[in-house]
């Protein structure tokens, strides 16, 4: 196996007197696509979430390709991340989020361009061509100077996952990226991000409540209850012959609308 | 008493001079409030509890007290405070006692235009891995800013009319004006009467426009949050 792209070791996270995450070891290797499944408050959306930066862990190691996310060594100690240590890492992953987050004063095309215009400081028109390209791939080419107001969900979030893919992350977090759309809705995004999985060499991590979905593009799903990672293993072991009864019960919830 | 159309008319045009100091004044104290506003933004968003306190009790105390006892304290007590006291003229004196009370109220605009911006946005702009600076230039403040365009434009007008404090310490703007001629002539009434008018021809269509910039950038809101 080569080596992984993303290791958590012994993470846990706590916000206040709540303990969300209970000890998570896991380890990403490069081109994986993992999914997330759980009950709600089981801690799967805070798992991606430390390693986008959005939270910090209470304890434990974050490493993207070997370096340690959210300590660096500053001659022989190792002090809490810097803005600075936290950039150079955070250019590997990418997030797509529930309510995905669209820059509202911005045109679809602009949404686009901004990241790779300002941060990586890529010439505009290279930016403009291959915002055109990642557009048509999700089949927006008809909607590139229109706000994101002007857009129904499925088209806003298949827009925020061209923005998020302009950045080339090597890792990218999908948020429960069809949980605020309308039925009809889910479809189009799902078939994206299937794309995506079949086409890329980037590793996914999803958190979903799409159990078909999971089964159908995830190399690996793990169940979360309670802050910790009760079962994990290749799709059809989990989701068809669950072992725990926590797991069982879990799924038996999805059967009635599968 | 009575009304003299000739005093009326003679003193239009000395007060239309003033006219001019008034304004640029007013302009020179709201550009003075609306960068200094961003000051006190800045201080409370500092990550260290201290500082934000002690700003946010020194914004509280300038809010707090008239603006015209903020006027004499600058241009007659600071320059008796022995080390730190500074003597300045009656204009900058003017401009920074009423940019500075004024720069309280902007802070709170800005601030409740900064919180109007959804969380999400700024964890998008982390996403993307926007510098600080950039998140704040290219996401943030473009959104902040114009919802609360119609809410600076009040206080613009509110403080051309509080501008005439100034002359107490003695700038020389139409209210002095109409001041020192009702003192030399015993004519009060058409030289104060010509400022009123002179105030109320240049806030009425101000509140006017700022009515209508309120109702679009309220409509353009409107449109931004039902959709995030």
């Amino acid at each position: 196996m080569n080596a992984p792209i993303v290791q958590y070791k012994n993470i846990r996270k706590a916000f206040g007197d709540i303990e969300v995450l209970k000890g998570i070891d896991l380890d990403i290797a490069p081109g994986e696509k993992v999914a997330l499944i759980g009950p709600s408050g089981s801690g799967k959306t805070t798992i991606i979430r430390l390693l986008m930066t959005l939270e910090e862990p209470t304890s434990g190691v974050i490493e993207v390709n070997g370096d340690n996310l959210w300590m660096m060594e500053k001659g022989s100690k190792m002090l809490p991340a810097d803005e600075k240590h936290l950039r150079a890492i955070r250019g590997d992953i990418g997030m797509v989020f529930q309510h995905f987050n669209l820059f509202p004063h911005m045109t679809i095309l602009e949404n686009c361009m901004l990241a790779p215009t300002i941060v990586k400081k890529k010439e505009k028109a290279a930016v403009r061509k291959n915002a055109l390209e990642m557009l048509y791939k999700v089949g927006l080419s008809d909607k590139v100077d229109l706000y994101p107001s002007q857009l129904s969900g499925g088209q806003k979030q298949r827009v925020a996952m061209a923005r998020a893919l302009m950045m080339k992350p090597k890792v990218m977090l999908f948020d429960e990226v069809t949980s605020a759309l309308d039925p009809e809705l889910v479809g189009e995004v799902l078939e994206v991000i299937r794309g995506l999985a079949k086409s890329g060499e980037m590793a996914m991590i999803l958190v979903t409540h799409e159990m078909d979905f999971a089964l159908d593009i995830a190399d690996r799903v793990l169940f979360l209850n309670e802050g910790v990672i009760e079962e994990e293993g290749h799709p059809e072991e989990i989701l068809v012959n669950p072992k725990s009864e926590r797991l069982q019960d879990f799924l038996s919830r999805f059967t009635s609308s599968r | 008493m009575t009304w003299s159309w000739d005093v009326f008319f003679h003193v239009i045009p000395l007060i239309f001079k003033g006219l001019w100091i008034t304004l640029g004044l007013t302009i020179a104290c709201y550009a003075f409030a609306m960068i200094f506003g961003f000051f006190w933004v800045f201080m409370n968003r500092i990550p260290w509890k201290p500082v934000n306190w002690l700003f946010r009790w020194i914004a509280e105390f300038i809010r707090s007290t008239p603006p015209l006892v903020q006027l004499f304290f600058i241009y007659y007590a600071w320059p008796a405070i022995p080390g730190i006291g500074i003597a300045l003229n009656p204009f900058a004196a003017a401009i920074l006692g009423l940019g500075l009370h004024f720069s309280t109220y902007t802070s709170e605009v800005y601030r409740s235009g900064i919180e109007s911006v959804e969380k999400g946005q700024w964890e998008a702009a982390t996403a993307l891995n926007l510098s600080v600076k950039q998140k704040w230039l290219h996401i943030i403040l473009p959104q902040a800013i114009p919802p609360t365009i119609p809410m600076l434009g009040n206080y613009l007008i509110i403080m051309f009319k509080e501008v005439p404090l100034a002359s107490t310490i003695g700038v020389v703007a139409m209210l002095h004006i109409a001041n020192d001629y009702g003192a030399q002539y015993y004519k009060f009434v058409e030289p104060l009467t010509v400022v009123a008018l002179f105030f109320l021809l240049l806030s009425y269509p101000s509140a006017l426009l700022i009515r209508k910039l309120e109702r679009k950038y309220n409509r353009r809101f409107d449109k931004r949050t039902a959709t995030l």
